[in-house]
Formats: C-alpha cells, structure tokens, sequence
C-alpha cells in the first residue's frame, strides 16, 4: 500500500473539499439534496397512510390540509411526491452503482491492457454510444420482467415479485449509463499506469489484479465519485422517461416520472388541473439540478484546467 | 480506401447484432401478439400465427426474418391489421425526421453560438449566465419542460398551439423542447474547446495580425475548436431520435414516436422490431457521415499546420 500514497490520491486532497466550500451554489446544492432525501426518506413515515389512499376529495386544490392538492382519486399529491422521490432516489442511486462497477472494471481493463484490446473495446464504447441505447432498454424490461417475476415466486422471494419491476430498472439502466464512466477510467489508467509508483509495484513481481485493484483503484476513487454524482441524475432522468411512458413503474406504485406524466395529461384547455404538473416537476427538477450543481463542482475542483 | 471499406464491414457487423438482438429479445417476450381477452380457437390461430410466419421453430423463424429484412419488407403489423410495417414507417417517419432535424439544427446553431459566446467572455457575467442556463436545460428533461411550456405558451397566453401537427407554429414549441438539452450539452463542450484553442500560439499569431477579434474567433479558432462538436453529433441523433418519442406523445404529434410506445404495450413485434432497426440503420448511416465530416475538416486542418 506504500507505493499507492505515490500517487496523489485526490480523495484525501483538503484542497478539493475546501474548493467545493468556495463554491456558493455547491453548498447550497448539498444542503437541498440533503433536504430532499430526508423529506423523502422519512416524510412520509409522519404523515398519514391514508393521504396515499384514494380518498372523497378529487382534484381539491392546494389547501391546508394538502398543501400540494389532490389528484383524480383523491390522493393528495404532497404524499405522492414524496413517495415517488423514494422510488426515483432509489432507482438513481442503485442504478448509478451498477453503472459504476461495469464502467469502472471495463475503463480498467482496456486502460490497464492497452494496444488491441484497449481499441476493441473502446470501439464498443463507441458503438454504443451512438445506438438509442434506451430503446432496447425498452424491449428489454417486458423481456425479462416476467421471467424475474416467475423466479422469484418460485423462490418464496415476496417482496421482489413485487418489486421486480424496480429491480429490472436499476439493473438496465445500469447497464446503459456506464459508457462515459468507461471513457473517465480509462484515460486516467492511462496516465496513472506510466507513473513510477507502478513501475516499482511491477518490479515488484506483484500480479495484474494487485497492481488493479492496490495500486490504481484508489486513485481513481476520487473521479469515480465525481461521476457517480453525474451518473445519478441520468439514471433518474432515464427512470422517469421509461415511467413517463408508462413502460417503467407501474401504478398504484409511483415515481416522479409518472405523476409527471399524470399531470401531463391533467391540463387541457377546459381546465387544467396545474398542481398535479407543477409539483412533481419542480421536485424532479430542483433535485436534478442540484445533483448536476455539485457533480460540476466537485469535477471542477478536481480538475482546474480551461477554468 | 481500406479504412472506408472496414467501416462498411464494421457497419454491416453492427446492423446484423442490432437486427439479431431485437429480434432476441422480442421472441422472448413473453405472450403472443393474439393473447387477448377472448381466446382464439386453436385452428384460428394456427392460421393466424402462419399468416404472420410466427410458426416454425425459433431458428426457421429468426432466418425467415432475416430473409425477408434483406428483401426490404419489415412485415405485417400484428396490431394494426393489413397494415404492413413499412406503410406505417413511410407515413410517420417523415413527420419524426422533419421533428427531429429542426431539433438538430436548432441544439447545434444555438449550442455553437453560445458556446462560443461563453469562451469569448470567459469568467463574466455573459459566461455565468450562459453555463447556467445550459446547466438548467440539461437537468431539466423534455417531460418536464414540454408540458409546462403548452401550459404557459399554448393555454394561459395562447399564443402557440398546444399540440398537433401540420404548419409551422405547430413546430415551434416540440422542436425547442426537444432541443434545448441537447443545445446546452453542445455549449458546454464548445466552450471548453474554444477556451483551450484560443490559448493556442496560432491565435495569438492572428491576434498580433491586428485582426478583429470577431474574426480571429470565428474564422480561425472555429474550425478548430468544433472538431469535439463534430464528434457529438452521431450521439446526439440518437439522443434526439429517443427524445422525440416522448416530444411526440406530450404534443400529440402523429410520428413513428406514438407507434413506438404502442408497439411494446400491444406487443406488436415485428412494427416494434422494424422501428428498431430503421433507427439504427439511420443513426448508423449518420454516424458514417459525421465521421467523413470530421475526417475531412481534421485534413484540412493538418494540411494548414
């Protein structure tokens, strides 16, 4: 482990958090996102189940008792939001970690390798890349969701029969974000792998995998973070246009993308019924930007070059 | 010549997966195209199934398709009865084209020009309010921005109108939701590139020449500094081309966008699969394009230096 503190490693870098500091819209991006996921995590544990359920009170405007209004059935849109913020929330991160495993090994291996398998698999990269990735996503969950249904039933596995279709989610569109992760990792193995630190660890005699996973993966931990940041609203972006099409989360469940999607379809030039658009989008959008607000800043602070 | 010929086979390579991949994954979809609430009888559906060349083994099946894709015939829809996939293509890819190259046009003139803008007046307030304006459009999607702007365009002001298809004004409205992401991602990369090429000593040579500065930016650095650009439009097709599908649901546009969606949800293969590979086969014509593009600007660079 001596020879991987060689390398700077950026994460233990006070200078980066105290640029971050520096950077007013960053701080107040932390402390919103902050926000948002504890009104998400635990809002809806103190309000009342029953707001969730359809109740007498269709389309009421904002008022006291719903501050955000209610919906066609009479459930009160405050609660939904928060509910589908945990969904999406879940569905982002989950879905922003798968993206970080396959990016960070594939950037790895084809940084590390180098010569022809580096170009072939960058080559996929760039395949992918320009292919509407999202759409075989598409025929892909009606592929698979039933098969995961029927294994876990099989299984006794209760709880992912009915979440099977979250879980399908995270894991496909894990599965499509990973590309530029990819492309960050592996120009920094790049570099990184022509240092002296590595150098001495090959004389060493020490294997591939130590030099990989001692040596070079902690100092990629820094950047792999920083787009972990970026990752999370793409996922999150992608989860509510699966959802906003009704082909992601299926009702009664509900995440932003189909309150959005709901509200899209509540306003029309007789009446429109606006809270039932306005909320969710400001929730969805206000947290997004948050998300991509901080992700630039901690990029920004970790690379000062072209500021 | 060699390197034109092994991106025609590197084509093909691709087209043949994404054609072998669709086709995968929709077999093994489950239910049939005919699973509704009233059952078929058996003899029925056997006729169905072989009107439709759904009977055979998977591999006679997979072939068949393949065979009858090479002869230019996507099939029947299953859905829409005696409607063959390539009649619905040819009346609602044009409406998705004209979309979605308006959309192109639009996110790469006004990514370009703000981009640029932005590294011309590096660290003022016209370089903060343009990132954060290309922040905002990239965090906020097209199912966030299209029908807030029909509520505040198109019902309270009415000056536009809400949905629809036919003149120009119906354009307007999808064509600028669905660029503005895109736009802001082009600006973000232009103004990087433009600010790491106006560092270069060529710049400063075009500068001390006494040119204006208008002219050193636009006729000297640009040509340079577009090349990352250049190299975002293959992805960014394919970014518009996904994106027009929900466009065209929130603004009630008859596209190929609609169909998509109602392909999955009625299980209408072979319409789902034609529309797969009709995009793909585009993007990758596009991409194709973009690389000779940006071959022949990067040559005419090289031939300067």
């Amino acid at each position: 482990m001596a020879f991987s503190t060689a390398g700077s490693n950026p994460m233990l870098d006070p200078r980066v958090l105290h640029r971050v500091k520096k950077n007013p819209a960053a701080v107040v991006s932390a402390a919103f996102l902050a926000f948002i996921v504890l009104a998400c995590v635990v809002g809806p544990e103190f309000l009342s189940a029953s707001l969730g359920e359809p109740g007498p009170n269709q389309y009421a405007p904002p008022s006291w008792e719903h501050p955000f209004g209610t919906d066609l059935n009479g459930r009160d849109v405050l609660y939904r939001v928060l509910t589908g913020g945990r969904i999406s929330l879940l569905v982002g991160l989950c879905g922003a970690v798968v993206s970080l495993f396959i990016g960070t090994a594939w950037g790895l291996i084809a940084g590390y390798a180098g010569g022809r398998v580096d170009a072939l698999m960058m080559r996929v990269v760039d395949i992918l890349y320009s292919v509407p990735r999202l759409i075989f996503i598409l025929i892909a969950i009606n592929a698979f969701n039933a098969g995961l249904q029927e294994w876990a039933s099989q299984e006794g596995l209760q709880w992912l029969v009915q979440s099977s279709r979250i879980a399908i989610l995270i894991l496909t569109l894990g599965f499509i974000e990973w590309l530029t992760m990819a492309r960050i990792v592996r120009g920094q193995v790049l570099s990184l792998k022509e240092r002296q630190f590595v150098t001495a660890a090959r004389a060493l005699g020490q294997s591939h995998t130590k030099i990989l996973t001692r040596h070079l993966l902690p100092n990629l931990a820094g950047i792999i973070l920083v787009y972990l940041t970026l990752t999370i609203p793409a996922v999150v972006i992608d989860e509510s246009f699966l959802s906003f099409l009704g082909l992601g989360i299926q009702a009664p469940q509900a995440s932003w993308g189909s309150l959005l999607a709901d509200g899209a379809g509540a306003i029309n030039p007789l009446r429109s019924f606006w809270w039932l658009l306005v909320f969710p989008a400001a929730a969805m959008s206000l947290t997004l930007l948050a998300l991509n607000f901080l992700g630039d800043a901690l990029r920004d602070a970790f690379d000062t070059r072209g500021r | 010549m060699s390197h034109l010929v092994k991106r025609l086979l590197s084509l093909v390579g691709v087209l043949f997966c994404v054609v072998s991949i669709t086709f995968l994954l929709i077999r093994v979809s489950p239910g049939g195209p005919f699973d509704g609430e009233r059952k078929i009888p058996e003899a029925i559906e056997k006729q169905l199934l072989a009107k439709y060349k759904l009977d055979g083994s998977l591999w006679q099946q997979y072939t068949g398709y393949l065979g009858d894709l090479l002869r230019g015939d996507l099939r029947l829809s299953t859905k829409y009865r005696n409607r063959s996939v390539n009649e619905i293509l040819a009346q609602t890819l044009p409406v998705t084209l004209a979309l979605g190259g308006a959309a192109f046009l639009l996110a790469t003139f006004a990514g370009v020009w703000l981009g640029t803008l932005a590294a011309m007046h590096r660290a003022t307030w016209r370089d903060h309010a343009a990132m954060f304006a290309a922040l905002a459009a990239i965090s906020l999607p097209s199912y966030i921005t299209g029908p807030l702007m029909i509520l505040v365009f198109a019902l309270t002001l009415g000056w536009l109108p809400a949905g629809g298809w036919g003149s120009f004004s119906h354009l307007i409205l999808p064509a600028l939701v669905l660029a503005a992401p895109a736009a802001a991602v082009i600006a973000r990369l232009m103004r990087g590139s433009m600010v790491e090429t106006l560092q270069q000593d060529f710049i400063r040579t075009a500068r001390a020449k006494g040119l204006r500065e208008s002219a050193v930016v636009y006729r000297h650095a640009l040509r340079i500094a577009i090349l990352p650009v250049v190299s975002y439009l293959g992805p960014l097709a394919a970014h518009l081309l996904t994106g027009s599908i929900v466009v065209e649901t929130v603004f009630h546009i008859p596209g190929a966008g609609g169909f998509f969606v109602h392909s999955i949800l009625n299980r209408d293969g072979f319409l789902l699969g034609g529309m797969v590979i009709v995009y793909c086969t585009l993007l990758v014509f596009f991409n194709l394009l973009v690389d000779f593009a940006y071959g022949l600007l990067d040559r005419r660079i090289k031939s300067h230096a």
